[in-house]
């Protein structure tokens, strides 16, 4: 890798900014870098502006995906050349509102997969550097005042543990409007209905109802904080990948037809 | 990449010379997902993987000769069941890695 672009690319990992790079990995010029950044800025080349230029173009949906990929193109003289895109986008980030029990294990897990964190809460003694000693962020405030600190892109998600409709109300009125990856909210069905019932008076669409997780997480029968946390955090996941969240072992020889309705 | 990056910091302030080994393409089921990467150091320092550890070593000994040439390469491994550690996957899949010099001295 030249000295250019690898320094071009630690800045933009190091910004946080999201990048594409794409290596030649078979053909010439054999190991030449291109970097792409979404503002169409572009470090280095892969050898020909043809090349380049395609390249530039198919970035785009690796932005989106965060997908990595080896891809052949043809040049118009007659050369084949395989390229190794990849994503380097920056850390999700989790933020969560209500500093409450489950909060603590689900920052500390979300931590070690690799998030960033912001713990929101109202009350200062919940929203404690004690009680979140992983937290990258805690902020005392009021959900909307301090969801308006955040910039909440596609690579953010909104976990609401705060169960009182006062806080969680405002915060989803500001994550409806939101181009959050994931939206959950915790709290039994007839809380969640209850919810959408004030979300619909308040006039959000089905549409963007939909995109509430709620009751929040993935059914494993959770019932410690820990194990809610990892429901929820399976459940994260598995939107992102665009996964329902099942057994891997086929449905026959499984015995999950026997769960209850937990959640 | 990010995974590493701390790593490959430390080194490159050490005066270290690297070279990376990118995962770029997966044929079959593969322990580590295409992008996965690990980083050489000429002085025989690892970090990051590019299997369940059953092609490091093979890895290892490609990146010495990359940084020993200048020149990158393409290897293919097949995964062997035997080889592949269990993780709840069948393996037996093919990679192709990608090892390139990052930082080698003139």
């Amino acid at each position: 890798m030249s000295g250019e672009v690898f320094s071009a690319l630690r800045q933009a990992l190091h910004e946080e900014e999201a990048v594409v790079s794409a290596t030649v990995v078979s053909g010439e010029p054999l190991g030449a870098k291109f970097l792409v950044f979404e503002d169409g800025r572009t470090v280095g080349s892969l050898g020909s502006p043809e090349l380049d230029a395609a390249v530039r173009a198919d970035a785009e949906t690796f932005f989106k995906s965060g997908e990595a990929e080896t891809r052949t193109y043809r040049l118009s003289d007659g050369r084949e050349v395989e390229v190794f895109l990849e994503a380097h986008l920056p850390p999700r980030h989790l933020v969560v509102i209500g500093a409450v029990h489950i909060a603590i294990p689900l920052v500390a897990m979300a931590k070690e997969l690799g998030y960033r964190t912001t713990v929101i809460d109202a009350r200062e003694f919940f929203a404690t550097r004690e009680r979140f000693p992983h937290a990258d962020q805690l902020i005392v405030a009021w959900p909307d005042e301090a969801l308006a600190q955040i910039k909440i892109t596609p690579q953010t998600d909104i976990v609401i543990l705060a169960h009182d409709e006062k806080f969680e109300d405002p915060a989803l009125h500001v994550a409806l409007r939101s181009r959050a990856g994931y939206i959950g909210a915790i709290g039994s069905r007839k809380t969640s209905e209850q919810r959408l019932e004030r979300l619909r008076r308040a006039g959000f669409s089905e549409e963007e109802l939909s995109r509430i997780h709620a009751p929040i997480g993935i059914d494993i029968g959770a019932k410690t904080p820990a194990e809610i946390a990892v429901s929820i955090l399976a459940e994260i996941i598995a939107v992102r990948r665009g996964r329902i969240g099942q057994p891997l072992r086929p449905a026959k020889t499984s015995p999950a037809a026997v769960s209850g309705d937990g959640g | 990449m990010r995974d590493i990056l701390p790593e490959i910091e430390r080194w490159i302030s050490e005066g270290e010379e690297i070279a990376l080994a990118t995962v770029v393409r997966a044929i079959g089921s593969s322990p580590r997902p295409v992008g996965a990467k690990m980083a050489v150091t000429r002085s025989g320092r690892m970090a990051g993987s590019v299997s369940g550890g059953c092609v490091e070593g093979a890895v290892f000994e490609v990146a010495l000769e990359v940084l020993e040439t200048g020149q990158p390469r393409l290897v293919r491994y097949g995964i062997s069941d035997e080889q592949a550690w269990d993780v709840g996957l069948s393996c037996g899949g093919t990679i192709d890695v990608f090892v390139e010099p990052l930082v080698r001295k003139a």
